[in-house]
Formats: structure tokens, sequence, C-alpha cells
């Protein structure tokens, strides 16, 4: 069927694919919400949200209620255009940057073969790395917008936190680069399904981006921008209502994509450990594979909530003394030392 | 300076070595002993289909005891409002009928016994006072409301079940009151 040119039934494929992963992502994000709670819990000896439905497993459900009946407030003196774009922009980049993703191999239905990536662009992580530098547009522009000094603070924080260390994780990721030798997510994977996880070729790199992942998340220890207890909330510190919940939501979203993207590019995406892929059925392998990805990411997730209910936040000279005369530095060693390596075994061969 | 304890340990004002200097050493350390406390008993218990076991000497709410044959034991004689340093109690007596021998042990009794649970203070004086066995402080506690009348607690209130007419209830009931006893005794 061909009209206006168009493959309909490819359109159709690509809607169906991104609704099921922002259904998807927005359901991880809502039960990390949960998670969240039980694991903070959990590490303090408590017993965390038990009381709505059978292991508190409704919590997540009653805390949206909540946050949708809350008053809206917008204060006089905000900016109100700005003021609803700001929790609007951190959720788009949030949900953005899933779509150079590879969840899984591909399948084979109806005599179609459906890669089960939104879009396999070969620049990807360019393409990933532009979206979430904007994401910091959504927290500049709430804080900016709310008229309120600690938010501004809090914005200020974010902006400054988010250039340091996108410059260290760019770094790490050039050395990373250099070894795979693409920028399609989808080809890193397959070559990791192939060889070696990069992890092994990038132990250094890895930790850094690390890192610098905690950083961009806004996650402890690095949350200074809505540091509670000397900002007052920081950037949000104005919003109510399900604007709140648009930024909370979003942040719990970013865990979720950059514990996929970590998984992907160094911990072999979608390729099951122990298992040749090319034994099983095409479609049990993407099943399989997008279930192993999922797994992954959980377990980034997890320990992004272990680091955060372990570890304080850093205070604002330490954060920018790591960013940018560690991270850096230890970032462009790794980098020269790759390029050393990649040159010798060139030359040796 | 003497200590006041033996506790005190001496700042460590060494400068840190290199491993502390990368701290991620350290931050790995102190992720290992927060994925010990996943494995720790909990703290925290289930409280309102849990609770914990109070010391057999708790003070919580009155109840005004019966004898085995369902007659109130109390005799109003006062010495437990007199006794009552928070001065919650107050009560008025009357004269038992003799068509009322099952309903009260003694010739005297308590037509009004009220006490005001927002005055009482928990000493447990009256419990101490009385000479007839009759007042008890019994195990429960926490009770709310909305007004400040309902916490002036009357006789329908205070009175344990009677064992006559509702024999569990009764059971429940004085099984707490036995206890103290025992722990007393």
């Amino acid at each position: 069927m061909t009209l206006l040119q168009i493959d309909w039934f490819f359109a159709a494929e690509k809607l169906i694919l991104i609704a099921a992963v922002i259904t998807g992502a927005l359901i991880i994000a809502m039960y990390s919400t949960y998670a969240e709670r039980k694991v903070a819990a959990v590490i303090q000896d408590r017993r965390g949200p038990n009381r709505a439905g059978p292991f508190g497993l409704l919590q997540p459900l009653a805390d949206g209620l909540k946050l949708f009946f809350k008053e809206e407030i917008i204060p006089t003196h905000a900016n109100k255009l700005l003021f609803v774009l700001g929790p609007s922009l951190a959720m788009l980049t949030a949900m953005m940057t899933s779509a150079v993703i590879p969840w899984g191999s591909k399948l084979e239905l109806f005599g179609r073969t459906i890669e089960l990536q939104i879009a396999d662009i070969n620049i990807g992580i360019l393409y990933v790395f532009g979206v979430v530098s904007l994401g910091v547009y959504g927290i500049l522009i709430g804080a900016w917008s709310s008229n309120n000094k600690f938010s501004l603070l809090g914005g200020l924080r974010g902006a400054s936190q988010i250039i340091s260390y996108e410059l260290a994780m760019g770094i790490s990721l050039i050395a990373l680069l250099m070894v795979t030798g693409t920028l399609s997510l989808k080809e890193m994977v397959e070559q990791q399904q192939n060889g070696h996880w990069n992890i092994v070729k990038q132990p250094l790199g890895f930790l850094i981006f690390l890192v610098c992942a905690f950083a961009e998340c806004n996650r402890t220890p690095f949350d200074l921008p809505e540091s509670e207890n000397e900002l007052n909330c920081g950037y949000h510190g104005e919003y109510s209502s399900m604007k709140l919940g648009f930024y909370l939501f979003a942040e719990y979203i970013n865990m979720f994509i950059s514990g996929a993207i970590m998984a992907s590019l160094y911990f072999g995406g979608y390729d099951i450990p122990f298992i040749n892929e090319a034994t099983l059925s095409v479609n049990t392998a993407a099943g399989l594979g997008a279930v192993a990805l999922l797994v992954k990411t959980t377990l980034f997730i997890f320990l992004f909530m272990w680091v955060r209910w372990t570890i304080p936040r850093f205070r604002y000279d330490q954060l920018m003394r790591l960013g940018w005369k560690t991270l850096i530095p230890l970032s462009l060693l790794n980098m020269f030392i790759t390029g050393a390596l990649i040159l010798w075994r060139s030359k040796s061969n | 300076m003497a200590t006041l304890t033996n506790r005190a340990k001496p700042v460590s004002r060494k400068p840190m070595n290199w491993v502390e200097r990368i701290y991620l050493w350290n931050i790995l350390k102190g992720m290992l002993i927060t994925l010990g406390h996943i494995f720790k008993k909990k703290a925290t218990i289930n409280y309102p289909e849990q609770k914990r076991p109070f010391s057999p000497v708790f003070r919580g709410l009155h109840i005004l005891n019966r004898d085995e044959e369902g007659r109130e034991r109390c005799t109003a004689c006062g010495l437990c409002a007199v006794a009552c340093p928070a001065e919650a109690i107050t009560m008025e007596a009357a004269e038992r009928l003799p068509s009322e021998e099952h309903l009260y042990r003694e010739e005297k009794y308590a037509a009004r016994y009220e006490i005001n649970m927002l005055r009482c203070i928990f000493c447990g004086l009256c419990e101490e006072a009385c000479p007839k066995d009759a007042i008890y402080l019994s195990e429960t506690f926490a009770p709310a409301d909305f007004s400040r009348r309902s916490f002036i607690y009357g006789k329908p209130d205070l009175l344990i079940p009677d064992p006559k007419t509702e024999p569990e209830k009764f059971q429940e009931a004085k099984g707490l009151v036995d206890q103290r006893k025992k722990s007393k005794a």
C-alpha cells in the first residue's frame, strides 16, 4: 500500500513503537518513584510504602492522583508562558532521547522485519547529546520564570553543572567512538554482540561517563540545582500540582534513559550475556534481548538510587573542582591512551 | 580537661592519603554498608495490624472492673478522686435498692462516674488508691476525637464488659487486667 509515496505500514509500525516506548518509559518512571521510596526505606531499615494495594504497588497511582488534585499555582510575578514551558520542556527532552536507543534487535511479524528502534540515525549518540543538553533549558526556563531568588540560583547551578560535566562526558565518549568507529547506537550494540562489551575496552571511560551521567540527571551527589536544605527545592520551588510532577517525572525518565544509554554503550545493549543469539529464533532473540536491556537498565536505576541513599550532596566548589580539575583531565588522559593504543596496534599489524 | 566518659575518641587530623583523596574507594565502602542494611531486620512494624507488646506497667485508659457475677465493684468511696493529682475524676454515689443486688456488689455504688481523659495524666494513683480493686489502667491508648466533650468518659465508656452477657469481651479485657495484677504481685 503506497499512498503519497509513503509506506503506511512503516509509519504505523513506527507510531506503535513510539507509543510503546513512551508508555513504557512513563510506566517505568512511575514505578521508579515507588522503587526509590522502597530502596530508601530498606536502606534505612524501614518498610516503605505498603498501604496502597498489595506491597504498596498502587502508590505511584495514588501519588499521581494526589498531584493532579493539588492546587495549580502560578505566582503573580512569574512569566506565565515560560513558567508553563519549563516543565513541558523538561518532560519533552526527557522523552525525546528514547528515539535512538535500540530496544531490541528485530521482530519478524506478518512477513515484515520490524526494527525495535524508533530511528536508527547514523549520528545517534550526537543526537542524544544534543537533546540532553537541551534538557537543561527546562530547568533553566522554569527557574528563571519563577521570579524567585532560590529558584534562579538552582537554575544557574543546574546550567553550569551540566556545562561542566557535558565536556568530560563528551571527551570520555570520544575515546569510545575511537574504539567503535561509529556514532550509531545500533551498530555499537551489534559490535558488542559479536565481540566484547565496551566496558572491557573502556573501563575508565565508563567510570567518567557514569559520574557525568549522575551529574546530568541531577541525582545525588550532584543534585545541587534542587538542594532542599539550602535552596528550598531550587528550580522547582515555586511549582505545584502536576507541573511539579512533570519535573520530578522528567528526572526519573532521564534516569531510565541514561541507564539505557549506558547499557547500550558499555554493557552490550540488548545483548544477552553467555548466549549466542544466532541459535535462537529471530523473534525470541528480540524479546529476550529487550528483556536483557531492561534488566541492565533496571540495575543502573538501582545504582542511581543506591548511590543517592549512600552519599551526601557535594558542596558547589567540590562539584566544580571534580568536574574541571579531575574528570576533564582524566577523560583527556583516557582519550590519549586509547588513541595511542589504537595507533600502536595498527602499527604492529 | 577530664573526659566525662571513656568513649571519647581523638579526632584524626592526618592528611588524606591518595586512596582517600580519589574518594571512589570510600564511596564503594559506604555503598557496601548501605547494601548490608537492605538485608537487616526492619525497625518498623506494620502498626495498626501489628502492635508492640506493652511493658507490664503500662498505664493506658481506665477500666471499671466487675466481679465474677458481673456486679460493679465500685462503691463510690471517692478515694480515687482524692488521690487524683489532676482532679480528673468525678463521681456521684447512690444507694443500692433491694432489686439491684445483681448489679452492684455492695450497698453503695457510683451512679455517675466520669474521668476527663484530657485532664488525666495517667499516673495510676487512682488504681493504687482503690480499696475495692474497682479501677484499673488498661492497655488501650491513643483515643482520638473531634470535641473536648467526648473526652469525658462516663460509666458506659469505662465499665468492663459484663462476664455474663459478653463473656468473650470480658475475658479479653480481664486478661489484660489479670496480667497487670500478676506483674504487680
